[in-house]
């Protein structure tokens, strides 16, 4: 067995992991609040790459700069999109959510393609990540270590707000009774809308951390988000920890597969999401409603 | 950057009297530029394929001649049903005469087909799959510019020649990445070096990591590009992040085009070898397009494609006025019985399989100390004959070539 | 003030009960007992799709492509209309008896009825199969469930050598139809295509106007009452889904055989999302609406081909405005004001 093919695929495995980490979180954190599963966030996390392409390219802005300025631009079209479009279905069944949200995505798409067509566009690696380490069985590129250590932090940092503190109690009240807590004085439809913000924002975080990997590319998101919805319900909608346990985990799973049955490396993640359903439908981590 | 349909140059408004305009359908000529205009293939045909072929239709002087010439162009997106569906609307409702470049071999053998069902012409300028004048053979198709078997009888044999001898292959996987892998492998194996992997990759891949990591592993000492465009620069670049000539290996880019070492930049592109057969600053002539084109387009120099598209349609527009007329089928047999002649490359022939015959050119990217400027990428290491850069006509399995 | 989400409380998805009137209660018999709207209603679309070969300025191609689809978005509207579940993978049975079809005419040579009908029983069993697993979950789960097995599918397609990959199947035989037909002819091939098309429309009809689409109904508006009325909701859900794939198998196989191309793009999730942007267009539950709904999309497709990625612009339009005030459909709205449903 060829240990220095399986330990730099499956390093490779949860550098991917990371994304979906990041993705689903944010997925997740939006579908416990909301009950809207929201396709346009592959669109959302292709606009934050996009911004930091703006950033670099018109105004001389690197990659440290869009760290913060992406998230918050897209946070902020997030919501917009919230007040204007989603507010009005949440009396509806939540698959009509669904529906427009992916036709949001399809909007944000075909705008960006139109623009920029379907490769991908160049976006350099901060100088300061430039160069790899030599790990013996591979070169690990600085650049990607780095994705993971960030993705790491920035998933425990919010499953520390969400799980640990006063903001995030009133959200998970909110989330099991919204009358309940509005009557105790909470604004809860200013946190429902800054949750979707803040999950948006995620994502688009997500998207300038992809932009000097994966090349910066209208199609990125949409590659992205079939994945992560069999992520998301895998892990258990409306769970945080079982997201980011969840997200790693098959990014490495895939990696996993990438060295004994190539072949199946595409579909694994989908097999796995129709075995959960079929026995635990709330997902691994979710909790049964 | 997108463009709306658009009907470009209707020439002449004197129409040549009689029979000149009689036979020739609806007396318009309309040429259809079919390519990839927003995807990873833009760059190296794209617009640049419609402006080749308007310059050719501008050169010939149909206008003079009294031909009306009609340039449409559309964009298959890299999907044979795009492509199929476009072609067959414009052969059967919108009176195309002929559709020229194609790249995307997936997409060329289905119009290859419908063009072979319908009676119309044919002209490949992008497309890549030697299969084209093999198996799939057809009356109504020429293959101009290269194809997959050009590509490795030059770049394939020349590596092993200079002692790489094994090889692993990142192949696109569809018909074009395996017609390359294919004759390349062919190649390789007969100059006595050994294939030890291959992997394929999805078209428009824009994460070669783990495909970059098996290449490393098979420790093989070339790594294989078969694929092109977007596709090709990813791998090398990213190759670069993970230390693959670091760890002593090499790419062989097995098709690459001058658009793709202009979007490396020399310090990476440097020292890549490749099969062309065409280079914009060849000759006094071929400078002289080049700088024309320039500035048509956007300052970009013409790869062989849109090298290739000016000169196919140059030479149809011969047939078509020697024939009076556009018959799919008498065109293609009149374009292959007239040797070909045109400032890009030089005199050539038609063979009775399609392919069209002219010299190829093993090149090497300089290194930046090297280069004078903008575009001055190539240095000249072999020049191979018309006679030995394209497979024999007896081994293709053509039926329309009599043993 | 706004509770986002319904919870799990309502087991119907979108619910087009509250689109408009209800289909008529009784089940009628023969062609004579159909609603009067409803037979003239089909009279027009016959006759408008008759004409078509002999109108010069449209093409017949690109109107057989639309007639596959209205097929395909007929057959889904079944499972979303009239049992109330969402399917977000259904472009895996157009697809797969899409390639099934065409590797029948094109590797085993089959005649074209042969290799339709092929690709038909194809699709129907990869439903009965999919259907079996996917029954059990409802809402969301169940178009998650759904989209996990299209991505299968999908992938599988992808890389399987006799689907040929990105290259597709191609250069597809059209044939002779019951050896007598040459397929080749455009009118021929038109009128074949419009008599499969009449018949898996006329078959939709029956199965929902019919007992058995009162008990989907049924299931539909309350399934623990109609299951404590003796009935097995599963059982009626799996053949309605079953029925559903099996017409989405007959317009993926017969255009497989029209553009004789089978590519991935039938097997894709974005042609998931248009079969449900065209119900959704034409309007969910009605039994014109699919067909409406295809027409105008494919029609836009065509007119803003050449635009880029504008119809893909348009289509995300369509499915906002669609879902924020446009829910009942063109033919919903159309039904409401003429107080009739259709």
């Amino acid at each position: 067995m060829n240990t220095q093919a399986l330990f730099s695929q499956l390093l490779i495995g949860l550098i991917n992991g990371a994304f979906y980490a990041l993705l689903s979180l944010g997925l997740s954190v939006i579908f416990g609040l909301l009950n809207i599963i929201n396709f346009a966030h592959g669109a959302l996390y292709m606009m934050g790459a996009f911004v930091a392409y703006f950033l670099l390219q018109w105004a001389g802005l690197g990659y440290w700069a869009a760290l913060v300025i992406a998230p918050l631009v897209v946070g902020l079209l997030g919501i917009v999109i919230e007040r204007s479009m989603l507010r009005w279905l949440y009396q509806l069944d939540h698959l009509y959510g669904l529906l427009l949200t992916f036709g949001v995505a399809l909007v944000i798409e075909g705008v960006f393609r139109n623009e920029f067509g379907s490769s991908g566009l160049p976006y350099t690696i901060p100088s300061q990540l430039v160069g790899s380490y030599n790990l013996g069985f591979m070169f690990l590129p600085t650049y990607r270590g780095w994705v993971v250590v960030l993705s790491l932090v920035i998933c425990l940092a919010t499953w520390y707000v969400i799980e640990r503190t006063k903001l995030g109690s009133y959200l998970r009240a909110a989330t099991e009774n919204p009358t309940l807590v509005q009557a105790f004085g909470v604004n809860v439809p200013r946190m429902v809308t800054l949750t979707y913000g803040f999950g948006v924002a995620l994502a688009a975080l997500a998207g300038v951390l992809a932009a000097p990997i994966y090349q910066v590319n209208p199609l990125m998101g949409s590659n992205l988000i079939i994945v992560v919805f069999a992520v998301v319900v895998i892990g258990g909608l409306g769970s945080i920890m079982g997201s980011i346990v969840t997200g790693f985990g098959l990014g490495v799973v895939e990696g996993f597969t990438k060295v004994f049955y190539p072949e199946a490396s595409n579909t694994v993640i989908f097999v796995i999401m129709a075995a959960v359903l079929l026995v635990r439908p709330a997902g691994l981590f979710g909790r049964a409603q | 950057m997108k463009l709306a349909r658009v009907l470009v140059l209707v020439l002449a408004a004197a129409l040549a009297a009689g029979p000149a305009a009689a036979q020739i359908s609806d007396g318009v000529i309309k040429i259809g530029v079919l390519n990839d205009q927003s995807s990873l293939y833009a760059d190296l045909a794209g617009q640049g394929s419609v402006v080749a072929a308007r310059m050719a239709v501008e050169d010939y002087g149909a206008e003079k001649k009294g031909m009306k010439v009609e340039i449409i162009f559309a964009d298959h997106q890299n999907k044979p049903d795009v492509g199929s569906q476009i072609a067959r609307q414009w052969y059967d409702a919108d009176k195309v005469d002929v559709i020229v470049d194609v790249p995307n071999s997936g997409v060329a053998l289905a119009l290859n087909q419908i063009a072979r069902d319908k009676g119309k012409a044919l002209l490949i300028s992008g497309a890549a799959t030697a299969d084209l004048t093999g198996k799939a053979c057809s009356p109504n198709t020429i293959h101009w510019t290269y194809d997959t078997w050009a590509l490795a009888n030059g770049t394939g044999n020349a590596i092993v020649k200079t002692g790489g001898d094994s090889w692993f292959f990142l192949t696109a996987d569809y018909a074009f990445g395996h017609a390359l892998e294919r004759d390349t492998e062919a190649v390789v194996t007969k100059a006595g070096g050994k294939v030890v992997g291959k992997v394929r990759h999805p078209l428009n891949t824009q994460d070669f990591s783990s495909f970059l990591l098996q290449a490393q592993a098979s420790k093989a000492k070339i790594i294989g590009l078969a694929n092109a465009g977007g596709d090709t620069t990813n791998a090398i670049k990213q190759g670069a992040e993970f230390g693959i000539v670091r760890g002593g290996q090499n790419f062989a880019g097995l098709l690459v085009f001058i658009t793709d070492v202009h979007a490396l930049g020399l310090p990476t592109a440097q020292g890549l070898i490749m099969t062309e057969t065409f280079y914009w600053d060849m000759n006094d002539k071929t400078r002289a397009f080049a700088k024309r084109f320039a500035e048509r387009d956007r300052g970009i120099h013409p790869t062989m494609i849109h090298a290739g598209v000016y000169s196919a349609v140059t030479h149809y527009l011969k047939a078509v006025e020697a024939l009076k007329g556009d018959d799919g089928t008498k065109v293609i047999a009149k374009m292959k019985e007239t040797p070909t002649d045109d400032p890009l490359f030089g005199k050539g022939t038609i063979r009775a399989d399609g392919r069209k015959i002219h010299p190829a050119y093993l090149f090497e990217v300089k290194k930046p100390g090297e280069s004078k400027g903008a575009w001055d990428y190539y240095k000249t290491r072999a020049t191979i004959p018309a006679e030995q850069a394209f497979r024999p006509v007896d081994q293709g399995d053509c039926p329309l070539v009599k043993k | 003030m706004t509770k986002p989400g319904g919870g799990e409380a309502r087991t119907s998805v979108l619910d087009p009960g509250a689109l408009g009137p209800a289909s008529p209660a009784t089940a009628p018999e023969r062609v004579a007992e159909w609603p009067a709207h409803h037979l003239a209603a089909f009279g027009v679309m016959v006759a408008v799709l008759v004409a078509v070969p002999f109108v010069r300025q449209i093409y017949p191609v690109f109107v057989m492509k639309a007639l596959c689809l209205a097929l395909f978005a007929c057959a889904f509207n079944v499972l979303i209309g009239y049992v109330g579940l969402l399917s977000f993978g259904h472009a895996a049975f157009l697809g797969a008896a899409g390639y099934a079809s065409a590797h029948a005419a094109k590797v085993w040579g089959f005649p074209p009825e042969a290799a339709i009908l092929f690709g038909t029983v194809a699709a129907g069993g990869l439903g009965a199969v999919i259907g079996t697993l996917a029954i059990r979950s409802r809402g969301i789960y169940f178009a998650n469930i759904t989209l996990a097995f299209a991505q299968m599918i999908f992938f599988f397609s992808l890389q399987a050598t006799f689907t040929g990959g990105e290259d597709g199947i191609q250069s597809v035989p059209r044939g002779t139809l019951l050896g007598v037909f040459d397929l080749r002819q455009t009118t021929t091939m038109y009128f074949t295509v419009l008599v499969i098309f009449l018949l898996g429309f006329l078959v939709i009809y029956r199965a929902v106007h019919s007992p058995f689409g009162q008990v989907l109904k049924a299931i539909r508006e309350n399934e623990p009452r109609a299951v404590s009325l003796g009935y097995r909701a599963e059982q009626y859900k799996l053949i309605a889904f079953v029925l559903s794939a099996t017409l989405s198998g007959l317009a993926g196989a017969t255009k497989a055989i029209v553009f004789q191309l089978a590519s991935l793009t039938d097997v894709h999730w974005t042609m998931s999302g248009e079969v449900v942007l065209m119900t959704l267009l034409g309007g969910l539950g009605t039994v014109f609406g699919p067909v409406a709904g295809a027409f105008i999309l494919i029609g836009l497709e065509n007119y803003l081909a050449q635009l880029g990625a504008w119809f893909t612009i348009v289509q995300g339009a369509i499915f906002v405005v669609c879902v924020l005030i446009f829910r009942r459909g063109v033919v919903g709205e159309l039904g409401r004001l003429l107080r009739k449903p259709l």
